[in-house]
């Protein structure tokens, strides 16, 4: 026979096969994403975290708010963790529920985090994308303008706002907002630029496609992978901040609290001997910054499988 | 005489180079990467554009659809002259001009699958087309080109490079253009891939009528496509012929070089083949030599040729050179 018929037909067959799903870059990169050890594990953390952070307060037995009013006084003697008298992690120094403190601070620490990165992707991909995108003087004007918002000490300028308007968990929103952004604006911007050389880019504009369609269609899906990156390295950073501002005393205040704020009241009366005040917030702290890293990492060695 | 659907009179591209440490008000250097070149193209015809990387190939096809500064005239079927339009009026004409690039898997965005890559000037020139007959005509641009209509969502990376061309080929064709630009749409591809793409493009040019520009470094790669080439040497034309004639009779002795260096099939007439070498380096287009700019590695270059400019002469076989002319004994006797 001239024709091979089980070629034909199978040829026939792929021919007449409804579409084919094809494997896009993000499936390739949730693959290599789930075969590294550590960001998996990152990720376990992180679920860790966000549970004890969502449902720890159904468990707790006291309120954060709540005195104990048998421990008051001894806390260093009977203050300790216990399951007996429901305070699993023991007390603080005013005898409140440390368990329920740590839910409350996980939260408010992942909300300033999460906040930060989120105002940070916002604002300094598009500003970053807008710059690189047209480059020429916009691309100065808006560059030179992040230029001059690094130089400001923010830190300075954070405290100054807290003193001056209060200590609210709304300003440290806007503080942290203020800052999170431009160093976003500044990666963006230099990633756009590699971009806007790439070809497609080029067949795009050839082909006709209005620059807000380029930026939109061609630009962002494909700076995606950087901005996730940074993003989920920016929310330890923000956590961070917060938690040094907390340290200062200047963060968050009662009876809200952060992890940052806990840690420093745990330092304050270790010398006491109670050192469960410090340990469980502290064991928080490090193990949703580790997360976040771990995660972070994975995902820029998944997303980026021609570095290695 | 019909009016040509593109005549393009004395185009030029120049470039501003500021160099780093040059003080800011020091002006800037100027880098013709085109240099007044004329052609004019028939509908359905094809012209094979050829030179050296570097010698402004590649800006004379981004100039033509405006993609860089340029000045002279592009006129488009003898009435509008492209250079003088707005963006806005300009998009009008982008759907009738289509490009297709060096590098095929570059030219196609990785996160977009085939079908919204080649549906995208669809998109932008036929907004009010429905999805269903997008799909539709995209399943068969691809069939056109010899794709499975039923890999339109895959992407870009699951196809080899011959493939990825053909990809560009079909996101060309779907707007049915007049004039589609090809820049060095070969030159990335594996040497048997070459040909398959280069006579899909020949079908496709039959078949639809396409008016062609196609641009290679090579010129065996254009000789079965064009039916003009034009030879092209720092921004400057050299030689310009019908493609029959151009390979029978050159005449410019940067023609003959190149067409030296192309190989022959036929191992006979490979061995007997007069090669001339083409020595020393490209000069640099910043300070292009005087007189002609192909003095400083013509065979033939004598005194006058660094006084004068060579002009182009006239007809259908034009060639730019003081000392035109067959190939000469010496010159084959020359030592390589
Ligand atoms: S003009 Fe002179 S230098 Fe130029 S190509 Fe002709 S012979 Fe050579």
């Amino acid at each position: 026979m001239v024709i091979d018929k089980t070629k034909m037909t199978s040829l026939a067959a792929a021919t007449s096969q409804p579409e084919m799903a094809g494997r896009s870059l993000w499936a390739d990169a949730r693959r290599r994403f789930a075969r590294n050890k550590a960001a998996v594990f990152g990720v376990f953390l992180l679920l860790f975290v966000a549970c004890f952070a969502l449902f720890g307060g159904f468990f707790a037995q006291w309120s954060n708010e709540e005195l104990d009013f048998s421990v008051m006084g001894q806390v260093a003697q009977i203050g300790g963790p216990s399951l007996s008298n429901g305070h699993y992690f023991g007390t603080d120094d005013l005898g409140r529920d440390l368990f329920a403190r740590t839910v409350q601070g996980t939260q408010i620490s992942l909300a300033v985090g999460l906040v930060g990165a989120a105002i940070a992707v916002i604002v300094g991909t598009l500003w970053g994308a807008t710059a690189g995108y047209f480059g020429g003087r916009i691309d100065n004007y808006m560059m030179r303008t992040v230029d001059i918002l690094i130089a400001i000490p923010y830190m300075f300028v954070l405290i100054l706002l807290l003193v001056m308007y209060g200590r609210s968990i709304s300003m440290l929103f806007i503080g942290v907002g203020l800052i999170s952004w431009l160093d976003m604006s500044r990666i963006v911007r230099g990633q756009t630029l590699t971009l806007k050389g790439r070809e497609y880019i080029e067949a795009a504009k050839a082909i006709g496609v209005p620059a807000y369609t380029i930026i939109r269609r061609h630009i962002l899906p494909n700076l995606l992978g950087v901005v996730a990156v940074y993003a989920t390295l920016l929310v330890p950073l923000m956590i961070l901040t917060e938690s040094f501002i907390s340290f200062l005393g200047l963060g968050v205040q009662e009876p809200l609290t952060s992890l940052g704020a806990l840690i420093s009241e745990g330092a304050g009366t270790m010398s006491y001997g109670t050192l469960w005040q410090i340990a469980f917030p502290l064991f928080f702290f490090v193990v949703t910054l580790f997360g976040f890293f771990f995660v972070g990492d994975g995902l820029r060695d998944a997303l980026d499988p021609k570095d290695r | 005489m019909t009016t040509p659907l593109l005549d393009v009179k004395d185009l030029r591209v120049t470039f501003e180079i500021h160099r780093d440490g040059d003080l800011p008000w020091a002006a800037p250097r100027k880098l013709r990467a085109v240099n007044g070149v004329d052609f004019s193209l028939l509908a359905g015809k094809t012209l094979g554009i050829v030179g050296e990387s570097g010698c402004g190939k590649s800006t004379l096809a981004r100039a033509l659809i405006r993609m860089l500064p340029a000045t002279g005239q592009v006129n488009w079927q003898g009435e509008t002259d492209l250079l003088q339009l707005t963006a806005r009026q300009m998009l009008k004409y982008r759907a009738d001009i289509q490009m297709i690039f060096q590098d095929p898997l570059a030219s196609l965005n990785p996160r977009m699958t085939v079908g919204d890559i080649i549906a995208e000037p669809l998109r932008t020139h036929r907004p009010t087309m429905g999805g269903k007959e997008r799909r539709a005509r995209v399943k068969a641009a691809m069939e056109r080109v010899g794709l499975l209509s039923n890999q339109v969502n895959r992407y870009p990376h699951e196809f080899s490079g011959g493939q990825c061309q053909r990809i560009g080929i079909a996101r060309a064709l779907i707007v049915e253009p007049k004039l589609l630009i090809c820049d060095e749409p070969v030159s990335a591809l594996d040497v048997s891939i070459q040909a398959q793409v280069i006579n899909l493009l020949d079908d496709l040019r039959r078949d639809l009528g396409l008016t062609i520009v196609f641009i290679a470094h090579d010129l065996s790669v254009v000789k079965h496509i064009s039916d003009e080439v034009m030879v092209l040497y720092l921004g400057k034309m050299m030689e310009r012929a019908p493609s029959d004639e151009l390979f029978a009779h050159p005449q410019h002795p940067y023609t003959q070089a190149l067409l030296s260096a192309v190989p022959v099939p036929d191992p006979q007439i490979e061995r007997g083949k007069v090669v001339i070498p083409l020595d020393g380096e490209l000069p640099s287009p910043m300070n292009p030599p005087s007189g002609c700019v192909f003095r400083t590695r013509c065979p033939r270059a004598q005194a006058l040729c660094a006084e004068t400019v060579p002009e182009p002469t006239a007809g259908p076989h034009s060639y730019a050179c003081h000392f035109p002319g067959a190939v000469t004994q010496e010159e084959i006797a020359a030592p390589v």
